[in-house]
């Protein structure tokens, strides 16, 4: 997908100036592609700022607004999507980007995810997925790997994990696709989709956290992560009847779904006019 | 508009409509559900948006971010809503997001009992989420006054830009009374302030010269961010400490400078008194039938019936039990506010009247008092 300014222009664009960086992301995180993806992704749609918000909730993720040009939301922890479930009603025509960690949106906040995806609420959720609470250095997330350490699994992690994409197609999410930080065109790809797709719509970047519970399973510095996440993955189309053992520990990239269901907003503008019907009429 | 029989519940979702409200988000609960019920019916009459969450926790998020999209909003719920609502009550004040939460309460802690009247989340109210703030809670105790305070409600929160708790009570919830609502074109409304600034000059979270600097609604070309952190004017976040004070002194600033407005209350016999009842919600209602026993018996009690419990009405308690031998805290609860009225005018003089059984005060337990016989 080509974008309509350059690269330097997008900054300058999408950045605020008026923000002092740098960001408080370490060196060598996925967070800040996720990012570029995102302002990519907006940019190539040319949409207007000002119809844009970003609403965050709280972790390494939930930082990401204050960076942005848009109306930017920064809430409590888990809650972004009921925040921004809100800020939608108020203002249908606002493009509402939701970014949220793993920890924020599936752990904390899995209640508000799942209702989001059934409501089918015109939201789009970026969830950034890098199997950890980094900010908080390194506890096992609902999405941290059984086995791994973190720094509260310190014999290793029973719990099996929750597959975010999965879990947003059972609970009704018209669009849902997957890709990593390695991805980046990809993933810009998908986020584009995901912002003008009608209904709630997921893009999960998979990531990684390299400080923390990267350190404590030996699992390299940033590049080699970054080059576990090419190796480790393949398509939806090179997934496609493959035995299950065989997708052990692979990324499946690629749109999971992509249908047409009524958005929430849309049903309810028919109960406006059946209540002013009624209320006319009695 | 002619004469109705109906709830304080109803009341309340009457009087958010006609304060403005265009929002409603809410998970059901004893006794609030009501309030929940009118809205779904209601809100989409005038273009509003009604939406039931997942749980008290979204619902008040919901709410937030409804207000920060410019809409006048509102949740209800009881004691068990209110305690999950804390967190996001404490956003609310931190990035100074108007917004009305209603909570009719009922017996608690914990479960409690439903059904059976309560005051018991006075200082919830005020202390529930952590952190210092300042808050506003009203307390009505009839039909009527459920309506007015919903109102004064919206006013306030759309004034002074801070959540707003109106405090109801079981009883005033499901209570039906005749009342007879005002032509909604009436009544007074307290509408966003606007900017005069550019949006690049625009500072959200500005400390002077006003104490209330308008919140523009997202949308409307002036992007900026809001976060629960502590932040500088910009509403960036911040770790210098003379930022985070400058924010602290300005939100106790407004309310203590609105204090004249804020405080509502209904003094009465207060001047020729020897004794005083102090009281509010649907206690108070049992309270001014004490009152007027006790005066028909001969003895001179003065009346102050307290409508906004928070910011609590420190003058107007120390000036009206200035001369003042003794007075009388009737609550449901095992003493909350009495707490504050003891702070204000000394331990000794307070005689405490409580239950928290989920029965209601009876006149003659508050006579007793004032009597001197308890």
């Amino acid at each position: 997908m080509s974008t309509i300014h350059s690269e330097s222009r997008i900054h300058e664009r999408y950045l605020r100036h008026s923000k002092k960086f740098p960001n408080v992301w370490c060196a060598g995180c996925g967070i800040g592609i996720v990012l570029g993806a995102i302002i990519r992704a907006v940019d190539s749609l040319d949409l207007d700022k000002n119809d844009i918000a970003m609403i965050s909730g709280i972790g390494c993720t939930g930082r990401m607004p204050v960076y942005v040009d848009f109306n930017t939301l920064h809430t409590t922890h888990g809650r972004a999507l009921a925040f921004a479930t809100g800020l939608k009603l108020a203002r249908p025509g606002m493009k509402v980007l939701v970014v949220m960690g793993d920890g924020d949106a599936l752990a904390i906040g899995g209640n508000h995810f799942i209702h989001a995806a059934r409501r089918n609420i015109e939201l789009t959720a970026i969830v950034v997925n890098n199997a950890t609470y980094g900010m908080t250095g390194g506890q096992y997330s609902p999405t941290t790997p059984q086995g791994a350490h973190a720094a509260t699994a310190p014999y290793g992690h029973i719990e099996p994990p929750f597959h975010i994409s999965e879990l947003a197609v059972a609970a009704g999410a018209t669009f849902v696709a997957r890709s990593t930080v390695y991805h980046v065109t990809e993933l810009q790809k998908f986020i584009a989709h995901a912002i003008q797709k009608k209904g709630f719509s997921v893009v999960e970047a998979i990531s990684y956290c390299h400080t923390t519970i990267g350190r404590m399973n030996r699992w390299g510095k940033a590049p080699d992560m970054m080059r576990r996440l090419k190796e480790n993955s393949i398509t939806v189309k090179q997934a496609e009847g493959k035995p299950e053992d065989e997708l052990v520990g692979k990324i499946v990239r690629g749109v999971l779904t992509d249908r047409e269901r009524p958005g929430y907003i849309d049903l309810y503008r028919q109960i406006i006019e059946r209540a002013k019907a009624e209320a006319e009429a009695a | 508009m002619s004469p109705m029989l109906m709830q304080g519940d109803e009341a309340c979702a009457e009087g958010a409509i006609a304060a403005g409200c265009r929002f409603f988000a809410g998970y059901p609960i004893t006794p609030a559900t009501e309030v929940a019920e009118v809205m779904a019916r209601r809100l989409p009459q005038v273009d509003g948006f009604f939406i039931q969450m997942e749980d008290e926790i979204a619902s008040m998020a919901a709410i937030i971010g409804a207000a920060v999209g410019g809409a006048k909003s509102m949740t209800a719920t009881s004691g068990p809503g209110l305690s999950l609502m804390q967190e996001n009550i404490g956003y609310a004040a931190m990035a100074e997001i108007p917004c009305v939460v209603v909570d009719v309460q009922r017996l608690g802690p914990s479960t409690g009992r439903p059904t059976s009247p309560a005051q018991g989340d006075v200082m919830q109210a005020q202390w529930g989420t952590h952190g210092d703030h300042p808050i506003i809670a009203l307390a009505p105790s009839s039909v009527k006054e459920s309506f007015d305070l919903t109102v004064a409600a919206f006013n306030f929160a759309e004034k002074y830009r801070t959540p707003v708790i109106l405090l109801m009570d079981e009883v005033i919830g499901h209570m039906r009374e005749k009342v007879e609502l005002p032509d909604y074109a009436t009544v007074e409304r307290v509408e966003r302030a606007q900017t005069l600034v550019p949006p690049e000059w625009y500072k959200p979270y500005e400390n002077y010269p006003v104490d209330v600097p308008p919140l523009i609604p997202f949308g409307e070309g002036y992007r900026y961010h809001i976060t629960g952190l502590h932040h500088d004017e910009r509403g960036y976040p911040t770790e210098r400490a003379d930022e985070v004070n400058l924010w602290l002194d300005r939100v106790f600033r407004k309310i203590r400078r609105g204090l004249s407005e804020i405080l509502l209350y209904d003094a009465d016999g207060i001047d020729a008194a020897e004794t005083l009842v102090v009281a509010y919600g649907s206690t108070a209602r049992s309270a001014h039938y004490a009152v007027e026993l006790a005066r028909k018996r001969g003895r001179r009690v003065g009346f102050l019936k307290l409508k906004t419990l928070w910011p609590f009405p420190e003058e107007v308690v120390d000036k009206a039990a200035e001369r003042i031998h003794r007075v009388v805290v009737p609550e449901m609860n095992m003493g909350q506010m009495a707490l504050e009225v003891e702070r204000v005018v000394g331990r000794r003089k307070v005689r405490r009247v409580n239950r928290a059984d989920g029965q209601l005060i009876k006149p003659d337990e508050i006579l007793a008092a004032i009597e001197g016989m308890r």
